[in-house]
């Protein structure tokens, strides 16, 4: 937890499409580490991915504010919101546009979590400067879990 | 699409990678201006990964858009005014 009159810093979650299931999972899960880390999480993305959460999630115990993914870019672009972290969720060629886009937009410490059964090919596309969290999963959390844990991205 | 939708564009590539649709633009029409991710073009932002070309062809500007669950798709539309402000980017 952040000390006493230290600012509350934020972390952007972008989202993928939700066609593969890991996603919903570990958005939830690295929602819970960044709330019990002091971090505020805000998710961006489209309907069907923010419903996923909202209904996995009904008592919002770790869905806090949640955003269509293009009026958040807009709010970006146009100085309105800034984040000290941005996870982008990354399972093909789109999600890297959105998390080079992230990249030139904002100043956060950004994050790739790549997954999904093509995660290593998706891995070697991505020459921006950005940090890795990748691993083989698509029905199973575990593995990206694990890489998630290791990496601790919540505790920079 | 937003904005977008509601204009009458022309899908030329669709489903694409963001590579393929750069590359489309660069090979296919001579004139071209590069720009940053969320760069606005039809009062959308631009999402892709830098350089991001935007093809010229008289009053026709032809750009990627980008949705999750779409991929790319490389889009033309005519519009003198919005085809000159981007042609007079350096």
């Amino acid at each position: 937890m952040p000390e006493q009159g230290q600012p509350t810093r934020s972390a952007l979650l972008v989202l993928g499409c939700p066609q593969v299931p890991v996603q919903t999972s570990i958005a939830l899960y690295l929602m819970h580490r960044l709330r019990k880390a002091g971090i505020t999480p805000v998710v961006a993305g489209n309907r069907s991915a923010i419903t996923l959460l909202i209904v996995a999630d009904p008592k919002r115990e770790y869905l806090g504010e949640a955003l269509d993914l293009d009026r958040m870019i807009d709010q970006i672009t146009e100085k309105k919101r800034d984040f000290d972290l941005c996870f982008v969720f990354i399972h093909n060629d789109a999600g890297i546009s959105y998390a080079a886009t992230m990249g030139a937009i904002l100043k956060s410490r950004l994050y790739a979590l790549i997954y999904g059964e093509n995660f290593d090919k998706i891995a070697a596309m991505i020459d921006f400067p950005c940090r890795n969290i990748a691993a083989k999963a698509v029905h199973n959390p575990m593995p990206l879990k694990k890489m998630l844990d290791e990496a601790e991205p919540w505790a920079v | 699409m937003g904005c977008i939708e509601s204009l009458p564009y022309e899908v030329l590539l669709r489903g694409s990678s963001f590579k393929e649709g750069r590359d489309y633009i660069r090979k296919n029409f001579s004139e071209h201006r590069d720009v940053q991710p969320g760069f606005k073009i039809f009062d959308t932002h631009i999402i892709g990964v830098p350089p991001i070309s935007i093809g010229l062809d008289d009053d026709y500007v032809i750009f990627p858009y980008t949705k999750p669950c779409y991929g790319t798709f490389l889009l033309r539309i005519q519009d003198p005014t919005e085809a000159a402000r981007i042609r007079a980017l350096k």
